[in-house]
C-alpha cells in the first residue's frame, strides 16, 4: 500500500507538470528527465563544468524567449535589453556593495530590474496597441539603444558609487556570487574549483557555481512546466493562436500579454545577473545586433514551443558556436536559422516529439496489438 | 434619411433612455445612433439595432452591408466613431472587450479557429476554466460538449473534424461561456445540407432551453426561415427594414438591393 501511495503522489505531481503544451508526458520522459539532470550532476568530473556553466546561464536566457515567443507569441529581439540590465544592475550594486548581502540584493535587483524594464516596454506596446511584427521591431531598436548609450559611458562622470560603467570597456571586477546575510550565514559561489574534504571520499573537487546554475535551471524548467499547463497557460497559447478569440472568451489580452512579457524580463534579467557574476564582468556587446539574435537561434533550432528545446538548443548551439569559434561560426549559425526556418520551422523536439508519436501510432494501427493504454493517471 | 426612422426613432429613444436608467425592460441589446467609418467610408451609418431577451434575431444584407461591423462595434473589436451602446441596462461603450464577455456577450467568428492542436474537450476548457472551477467545470465542460453535439468526440483532435463539426464546436465554446446574447458571423458558410440541419438544430435549442438571445449573420433564406424570429436588412451600413422573414423576402425594395440595385428606403 506504501507504494500504492507513493506512486499516487507522484503521478498526482505529475499531472502539475504535463499537458497538452509540452512535450514529454510519459513516465519515460521523466526517467530520461532524471538521467540527464544526474549527467549534469556527474558531468564536472569528465568535462569543463566552467563552460557548461556559461551555456546552462544562457539556457535560462533562451527560456525567456521560448515562454515569450513560443507560448505567448510575442517575438521579442529584446530579451539581451532584460538580460544586459540585469548584468549591470547586479554590477553596480555588488560592486558597491560586495559583501553577501550587498550581493544577494543585487541579485535580487537585477532580476527585478530586468522584469521592471520589461515591465515598462510592455505597457506601452502591449497597451498602446503595438502588435506583431512591430513589436519585434521595438525590441530590436531597443537593443540598439542600450548598445549605443551604454557604449558611450567611458567617462569617469558615468559611475554610480564606487561602479564605473566604463562605456564601450565594460564594467570589470563584479564581484563573485554570494549569497546570505552578512554575519549569519554566508555561502560563496566560485567558480573555481575547491577542495572540500569529505569523510571516506577524501579531498573532491567541487565547483559550487555550476551547481547552484545546475539547480536554478532545473527549478526553472519545471517551474515554467508548471506555468504553462496551468489554467495560465492555456490562456497564453490561446493569446498566441488567436487574440481576437481569446478576448471574447473574456480574457484581458492585453495583461496576458504584459505579464508574460514582464515574466521573460526577469527570467532574462536572472540569466543576466548570473552572467555577470560568472564572468566577473558585462560590456555593451550584450546588448549587440549577434547577442540578440542568439536567442532567436536557440529558440528557433529547439522549437519554440518547447522548454526542454530552448534548453538544449542553447547548450548544443553554444557549443557549436565556441567550437568552430571566429567569423565562421556566425556563418554557419546564420546557415542553421536558414535552414531551420525554411525545412524545419517547428524545431527540433517537436519534430522528434511528431516522429515518436507516428511511430507509435502506427504501432497502435496494427491488427491484433492493443493501441495505447492511457498512461495519465488522474488523481481522484 | 427615410421614413423609417422617423418611425422607430421614439422607440429607440424611450429603450435607450430605460437602459440607461436602469429600468426593467424587455430589451437587452440597443445601440443608439451608432456610427462607424474607416477614413472616408461610412460601414455603419446612424444604426439604431435592438435585440429582445431570448430572441432568435437574422442579420442579412448584400456584402459590405455592415453587419460583420456592427457585431464587431457589439463585442468590442472595434470603436465606434460615434453613438452608444447599451446592453442589460447600462452603456457599455466604453468597456473592453473581455468586460462585455463578463457581462454576458459572446461571439463566434466566421472563420472557425479552433486550436487545432488540442482535443475537443481541451478547447472547451479554455472558455469554461475562467469562472468554473473543480467538479463545477468538468461538469459545464461535458455540458457544452454535449451542446455542441460532439459526445462521443471529446478526444479528438479539433484539426481531424470536420469543418462542420468545427462550426458545431465553435458555437459550443461560445455557449460555454453561458451567455444572454451570442453573436454568430455565418454559422454555416460553406456547410452541407445535413450540416446546416445540424446547426440550426443546435442554435433552436439553445435559444429555447438556455433562454440565450441570438443576432445570425446568414445569407441563406432557407437557414434564415428557420431559425429566426425576426430579421434585420442592413444596407450601405443603415437599418434598411425589421420584421419577420416572409414580409422581408416578400419586400421589392430588399429584393432591388440583393440585386444590386439602388433601393432607397421610400420605394
Amino acid at each position: 500500500m506504501a507504494t500504492a501511495s507513493t506512486d499516487g503522489a507522484l503521478a498526482s505531481l505529475r499531472t502539475r507538470f504535463e499537458g497538452p503544451n509540452t512535450v514529454g508526458n510519459s513516465r519515460g520522459f521523466w526517467v530520461a528527465f532524471l538521467v540527464a539532470v544526474a549527467g549534469l550532476v556527474v558531468y564536472p568530473a569528465f568535462g569543463d563544468a566552467g563552460q557548461l556553466s556559461l551555456f546552462l546561464v544562457l539556457a535560462l536566457l533562451g527560456l525567456s524567449l521560448s515562454v515569450v515567443w513560443g507560448y505567448a507569441g510575442v517575438l521579442s529581439f529584446g530579451q539581451v535589453v532584460f538580460f544586459g540590465v540585469g548584468g549591470y544592475t547586479f554590477g553596480v550594486v555588488s560592486i558597491n556593495h560586495a559583501t553577501p548581502s550587498g550581493i544577494t540584493a543585487a541579485v535580487v535587483l537585477g532580476v527585478v530590474g530586468g522584469g521592471l524594464v520589461a515591465a515598462l516596454m510592455g505597457y506601452f506596446m502591449f497597451y498602446g496597441g503595438v502588435r506583431d511584427v512591430y513589436v519585434t521591431i521595438i525590441t530590436l531598436v531597443s537593443t540598439m539603444v542600450m548598445h549605443t548609450f551604454m557604449a558611450q559611458t567611458a567617462g569617469s562622470e558615468w559611475a554610480i558609487g564606487d561602479a564605473a560603467l566604463g562605456g564601450f570597456n565594460g564594467m570589470p571586477a563584479i564581484p563573485l556570487l554570494a549569497l546570505g546575510v552578512d554575519e549569519v550565514f554566508t555561502l560563496q559561489l566560485v567558480r573555481n574549483t575547491v577542495e572540500l574534504s569529505a569523510p571516506l571520499v577524501g579531498a573532491v573537487e567541487f565547483d559550487l557555481f555550476y551547481y547552484f546554475v545546475v539547480g536554478v535551471l532545473v527549478s526553472t524548467y519545471l517551474g515554467l512546466r508548471a506555468l504553462v499547463n496551468s489554467d495560465y497557460g492555456r490562456v497564453m497559447v490561446a493569446v498566441r493562436e488567436d487574440e481576437d478569440r481569446t478576448r471574447m472568451f473574456g480574457y484581458d489580452v492585453k495583461r496576458v500579454k504584459l505579464v508574460v512579457f514582464t515574466l521573460g524580463g526577469a527570467l532574462a534579467g536572472l540569466s543576466g545577473v548570473l552572467y555577470a557574476s560568472r564572468n566577473i564582468f558585462i560590456d555593451p556587446q550584450v546588448f549587440g545586433l549577434t547577442f540578440a539574435t542568439l536567442p532567436v537561434i536557440w529558440v528557433s533550432v529547439g522549437g519554440r514551443t518547447s522548454l526542454l528545446g530552448a534548453v538544449v538548443a542553447t547548450v548544443a548551439v553554444e557549443y557549436l558556436r565556441v567550437t568552430i569559434q571566429g567569423e565562421w561560426a556566425l556563418v554557419v549559425l546564420g546557415v542553421l536559422l536558414l535552414v531551420f526556418i525554411l525545412a524545419l520551422p517547428g524545431g527540433l523536439v517537436p519534430w522528434f516529439e511528431g516522429l515518436r508519436e507516428r511511430f507509435r501510432g502506427n504501432r497502435a494501427d496494427v491488427p491484433g496489438e492493443a493501441p495505447d493504454a492511457p498512461t495519465e493517471v488522474t488523481d481522484s | 434619411m427615410s421614413a423609417d426612422d422617423a418611425v422607430s426613432d421614439p422607440a429607440v429613444r424611450q429603450n435607450a433612455a430605460q437602459l440607461a436608467t436602469g429600468d426593467r425592460t424587455d430589451t437587452l441589446l440597443q445601440t443608439d445612433d451608432l456610427v462607424k467609418q474607416f477614413g472616408g467610408f461610412t460601414a455603419a451609418d446612424s444604426v439604431d439595432f435592438a435585440v429582445e431577451e431570448g430572441e432568435l434575431r437574422c442579420l442579412i444584407g448584400p456584402n459590405g452591408a455592415g453587419k460583420s461591423t456592427l457585431l464587431k462595434l457589439v463585442t468590442g473589436a472595434l470603436e465606434p466613431t460615434d453613438g452608444r451602446i447599451y446592453y442589460d441596462g447600462t452603456d457599455i461603450t466604453d468597456l473592453a472587450p473581455h468586460e462585455r464577455v463578463a457581462r454576458g456577450i459572446s461571439m463566434k467568428f466566421q472563420v472557425p479557429s479552433v486550436y487545432s492542436d488540442l482535443s475537443v474537450r481541451e478547447n472547451v476548457r479554455l472558455p469554461v476554466q475562467r469562472f468554473a472551477t473543480g467538479d463545477e467545470r468538468a461538469r459545464r465542460i461535458e455540458a457544452a460538449i454535449d451542446a455542441a453535439g460532439l459526445a462521443g468526440y471529446e478526444d479528438v483532435p479539433a484539426s481531424a473534424l470536420s469543418h462542420g463539426q468545427q462550426q458545431q464546436l465553435e458555437i459550443g465554446m461560445a455557449a460555454a461561456l453561458d451567455p444572454d446574447l451570442l453573436l454568430l458571423d455565418e454559422p454555416v458558410a460553406g456547410l452541407s445540407v445535413e450540416e446546416r440541419d445540424g446547426i440550426a438544430e443546435r442554435i433552436t435549442r439553445l435559444s429555447e432551453e438556455a433562454g440565450i438571445a441570438f443576432v445570425v449573420i446568414e445569407h441563406d433564406t432557407d437557414f434564415v426561415g428557420r431559425i429566426a424570429d425576426e430579421v434585420t436588412v442592413l444596407h450601405q451600413g443603415e437599418v434598411f427594414r425589421e420584421g419577420p422573414i416572409e414580409a422581408i423576402e416578400s419586400d421589392p425594395a430588399v429584393q432591388r438591393i440583393y440585386l444590386g440595385g439602388e433601393g432607397d428606403g421610400a420605394a
